[in-house]
C-alpha cells in the first residue's frame, strides 16, 4: 500500500499559484524525490502534507486514512530552513520536541542518548546550540527529525550545510531509516544529490507536475539511444541502422565515436557490426544523468 | 491541551531558570525599600544636621516679633536706614534680610525679603505665613481678644469615616489604604504586561527569526504554540509576583521584630509620637487619623482582592500578551515592531492614567464605571475600584466582558499569527495584516 496518497492538490497565494492538481504517491519503504527548480511549490506542498498550511482544494491520505492532527506524530519533517533554540541545551532541545510529537520524556532520554552515541557525540549533551559549529547543529537537527522513529520522513534540501563527510554519514542513515522501514521523501533542486538515492521521481516545475516516474522509467524515457564505442582505427562507414554522431580521436589510432542506433535494435547488432570492422576496447550505453533530464524539461517548459 | 502544557513547561522554565529572574525576583522587594528608605535617612538628617539659617529682620514697624525656631535664628538689625542695613547685610554671609515697614494693619503691604542667593519657595511662604500670622494676631488683639483666647481658637479636628453598609454593620474606611492598594495593585498590572508582554514579543520573533518555529509548527498547531507561549509567561509574571508578596510580607515581619514590635498598631503610635514635632499634632491622643488607618489596614478583604487582582492580571495578560504575540509574529526585528506597537500600549497608557487622574479620586463616577468595564483598560482600571468597594453587578460585568475581550483578541491575534510566523522579509503594514486575518490559511 502507498503511504502517501495525494490526489489533486492545488493552493493558490493572493498573488501567484503555487500548486496546481498535484497527484502522486509514494510507496512504503521507498526514496522518493521531489523535484523541481526553486518556486516550483516543493516546499508548500511539504507543508500541506506537514499540516502547517492547508490547500485549497484536493485530498491526502496517509496509510490509506486522510489527514488529520495525528498523522504528525508518524512524520519527521526537516524543514528547508533549519532552526533550532539558539539557548537550549542539546540534550533538553532534543527532549522537548521529542515531546511535542508524542513521546514521553523518558523513551525520549534513552533514544536521544542511542542517537548521540551512535554519532559519537554523547558529551554533547549540556552544551548549547549556539555553542556548535553549523555542521554540528546540523546533526542535532537531524536527530531530533527521526527521534520519534516516524514511518515517513520529509527532508527538505537534507544535504545542505553538510561537508562531504557529514553528508555521506546522514546519507548512511537514511539508507538505513529505509531498510528498517521508514519512507523518504527527498526535496530537492540538487539532482546530484539524490540521483543515487531515490527509487521514484517526482519533477515539479511552475506549480505543475511535470514528470512521474520510477528512476528507470525515466531514464529509459528520456535515454538517448546512444553508444559510446571505445576502439581502434577511425569508422568510416555504418549499415543503416546505426548513425554515426561523432567521432574523438584519443590517441595516435585509438577512437571514441558516439554512434545512435535506430529504435528497436539491439546493441548487440551494433557490437556484432563493429567487431568485423575494428577492434573494440570498450562500448558502454550513454544514459542521461537525471540532472541533464531535469535541465532539458525545464527549459523546454520555460521556453513554451 | 497536552501540547500546550509542554510549551507552558518550556517557556516557564527557561524563564524562571535564568539567573537574571532570580536577581530581579529578589533584589525589586528588597531594592525599592532600601533606596526609598536611603532617600528619606539622609533628608531627614539633612534636616537635622542642616545649620540654622540666619535671617536679618529690619523691623521698621516695631510690631513683628519672631522668635528663633528650628530652622531660622533671627537677628534684629538695630539700624534705622534699609540703604545701611542692606550694605551691612551684603558684608554678612546671612541667607536673608527681611524689611518689614510701618504698616497700616488694614492694608499692610510693601514687606521685602532681600537674599544674596535665590531662597526657596517653601522660605518664602514660612515668611508669609509668619508675617501673616503675626498680623492676624496684632488684629484681633486690636479688636479686643486677648492672645489666650487666640491661642485657644487654634482647633484641630479629625473626621473618622464610616461605612455603612445595608445591614447597618459599620466599617472604617480610610480613603488613604484604600488610594494605595488600588494604585499599587493597578500598576502592577500595568508593569507586569509591559515587561512580560515584551517577553511574548520577543520570544517570537526570536522562534521567528532562527527558523525554529516550522520545526515547532510541523508538530502542533500556531494557536497551540502561542496560547503556551502566553500562558507559560504568564506564569512566570505570576510566580514573580508570589515570590514578592512572600519576601514583602517576611521583611515587614523581620523590621516588626527586630524593633521588639509585635503589634502593629503599637509601631504606628510611636511613628505618631516621633512625627508629632514635625506634623504640629500635639499628643498622641490626637491621632485617631492613623487608629482609623490600622482599623481599616485589619478589615480590608485581602482575600477578595487577591482574587480580583489574579482574575485581572491574568485577564489582562492574555488580552493583551496575544496581541503582543501577533505583533512578534508580523515583523523580523524588534524594531520593525515599534509601529503596531502603538495602538497595544495607547489603551493600556490611558488606563494607568485614568487610574491615577480620576479613578482612584472618584471611584464611583461614570467614567470610572466604564474605564472599569470596557476590557482594554478594565484590568488597570478595576484595580483602582475594588478596594473601595463596587456593586456586584459591575464587577460581573466587567469580568465577563474581560472573558469576552481576551476570547476576542486571542482569536483575533492568532488569526494573524499563523500567517505572520511563516513569512519572512515581507514588508508588513497595516493592510497586509488585514490580509493575513482575513486569509484562509
Amino acid at each position: 500500500m502507498d503511504i502517501l496518497q495525494v490526489e489533486q492538490i492545488s493552493k493558490r497565494y493572493s498573488n501567484h499559484q503555487a500548486l496546481t492538481d498535484i497527484t502522486l504517491s509514494v510507496q512504503k519503504q521507498s526514496i522518493f524525490g521531489l523535484l523541481g527548480p526553486n518556486g516550483a511549490g516543493k516546499t508548500t506542498l511539504i507543508r500541506i502534507i506537514n499540516q502547517i498550511i492547508n490547500s485549497d482544494s484536493g485530498t491526502i491520505f496517509i496509510e490509506g486514512k486522510k489527514l488529520k492532527p495525528d498523522h504528525i506524530e508518524i512524520i519527521g519533517y526537516l524543514p528547508e530552513e533549519r532552526g533550532l533554540y539558539k539557548k537550549m541545551k542539546v540534550g533538553e532541545q532534543l527532549i522537548y520536541f521529542a515531546e511535542l510529537k508524542g513521546l514521553s520524556p523518558t523513551v525520549a532520554k534513552q533514544r536521544i542518548k542511542a542517537w548521540l552515541k551512535k554519532f559519537d557525540i554523547l558529551d554533547w549533551w549540556n552544551k548549547k546550540l549556539e555553542d556548535l559549529s553549523k555542521g554540528m547543529a546540523q546533526k542535532i537537527q537531524f536527530i531530533c527529525t527521526v527521534l520519534h522513529e516516524p514511518r515517513l520522513l520529509i527532508l527538505d534540501e537534507p544535504f545542505t550545510g553538510f561537508d562531504p563527510v557529514n553528508a555521506d554519514l546522514i546519507k548512511n542513515e537514511i539508507l538505513e531509516l529505509r531498510e528498517n522501514g521508514t519512507t523518504i521523501i527527498f526535496s530537492t533542486h540538487r539532482m546530484e544529490s539524490v540521483e543515487e538515492l531515490c527509487d521514484h521521481i517526482v519533477l515539479i516545475n511552475h506549480s505543475r507536475k511535470i514528470l512521474d516516474g520510477t528512476k528507470k522509467e525515466i531514464k529509459d524515457k528520456f535515454k538517448s539511444h546512444t553508444f559510446t564505442v571505445t576502439h581502434k582505427g577511425a569508422i568510416t562507414s555504418l549499415n543503416g541502422n546505426f548513425e554515426l554522431i561523432k567521432q574523438i580521436n584519443l590517441e595516435l589510432d585509438k577512437f571514441d565515436t558516439t554512434i545512435k542506433i535506430a529504435p528497436g535494435v539491439s546493441p548487440n547488432e551494433l557490437l556484432k557490426s563493429l567487431v568485423n570492422n575494428t577492434e573494440v576496447y570498450g562500448f558502454s550505453e550513454n544514459i542521461p544523468s537525471m540532472n541533464d533530464i531535469f535541465i532539458s524539461i525545464v527549459k523546454e517548459e520555460n521556453n513554451e | 491541551m497536552n501540547k500546550t502544557l509542554i510549551v507552558i513547561k518550556r517557556e516557564y522554565l527557561i524563564r524562571v531558570k535564568k539567573k537574571s529572574f532570580l536577581l530581579t525576583t529578589i533584589l525589586t522587594p528588597l531594592l525599592i525599600p532600601a533606596i526609598l528608605g536611603a532617600i528619606i535617612y539622609f533628608a531627614v538628617k539633612e534636616k537635622d544636621s542642616a545649620e540654622k539659617q540666619v535671617i536679618e529682620i529690619l523691623d521698621k514697624s516695631g510690631k513683628i516679633n519672631f522668635d528663633g525656631s528650628s530652622r531660622y535664628n533671627y537677628v534684629y538689625v538695630k539700624t534705622v536706614d534699609l540703604e545701611s542695613a542692606k550694605l551691612a547685610f551684603q558684608e554678612t554671609d546671612h541667607k536673608a534680610l527681611l524689611y518689614i515697614p510701618p504698616f497700616d494693619l488694614d492694608n499692610p503691604k510693601g514687606f521685602i525679603i532681600y537674599s544674596q542667593s535665590n531662597i526657596s519657595l517653601s522660605m518664602l511662604s514660612d515668611f508669609k505665613k509668619g508675617v501673616e500670622g503675626k498680623i492676624e494676631t496684632l488684629k484681633l488683639e486690636a479688636s479686643g481678644i486677648d492672645s489666650a483666647t487666640v491661642a485657644n481658637l487654634r482647633t484641630n479636628i479629625t473626621i473618622r469615616s464610616v461605612n455603612l453598609s445595608k445591614s447597618g454593620e459599620e466599617k472604617a474606611s480610610s480613603a488613604g489604604v484604600t488610594f494605595g492598594i488600588g494604585y499599587v495593585t493597578g500598576f502592577m498590572i500595568y508593569l507586569l504586561i509591559f515587561v512580560y508582554g515584551a517577553q511574548i514579543m520577543q520570544s517570537v520573533i526570536e522562534e521567528k527569526n532562527s527558523r525554529v518555529v516550522e520545526v515547532l509548527i510541523s508538530s502542533i498547531k500556531p494557536f497551540q504554540l502561542m496560547m503556551g507561549k502566553v500562558l507559560g509567561i504568564a506564569a512566570v509574571g505570576l510566580t514573580q509576583l508570589l515570590i514578592w508578596f512572600i519576601l514583602i510580607t517576611a521583611l515587614i515581619m523581620a523590621v516588626l521584630s527586630f524593633f521588639g514590635i509585635s503589634n502593629p498598631s503599637d509601631m504606628a503610635v510611636n511613628e505618631i509620637m516621633q512625627n508629632i514635632p514635625e506634623s504640629g499634632m500635639t499628643a498622641a491622643s490626637n491621632n485617631p487619623e492613623i487608629q482609623n488607618m490600622i482599623e481599616v489596614m485589619y478589615d480590608i478583604p485581602y482575600g477578595f482582592i487577591i482574587f480580583t487582582f489574579i482574575f485581572y492580571f491574568i485577564g489582562g495578560f492574555l488580552l493583551y500578551g496575544a496581541l503582543f504575540a501577533a505583533v512578534g509574529s508580523a515583523v523580523d526585528s524588534p524594531s520593525e515592531a515599534q509601529q503596531f506597537m502603538i495602538p497595544i500600549t495607547i489603551p493600556i497608557i490611558i488606563a494607568f492614567i485614568g487610574l491615577s487622574v480620576f479613578i482612584l479620586e472618584d471611584p464611583d463616577s461614570t467614567i470610572s464605571f466604564w474605564f472599569s468595564v470596557i476590557p482594554f483598560t478594565s484590568p488597570i482600571a478595576m484595580m483602582g475600584r475594588v478596594a473601595f468597594g463596587i456593586p456586584a453587578w459591575q464587577l460581573i460585568v466587567s469580568m465577563l466582558s474581560l472573558i469576552a475581550g481576551f476570547v476576542f483578541t486571542i482569536w483575533f491575534a492568532s488569526r494573524i499569527y499563523r500567517v505572520g510566523i511563516l513569512l519572512h522579509g515581507t514588508k508588513v503594514n497595516y493592510k497586509v495584516l488585514a490580509k493575513w486575518f482575513l486569509m484562509n490559511n
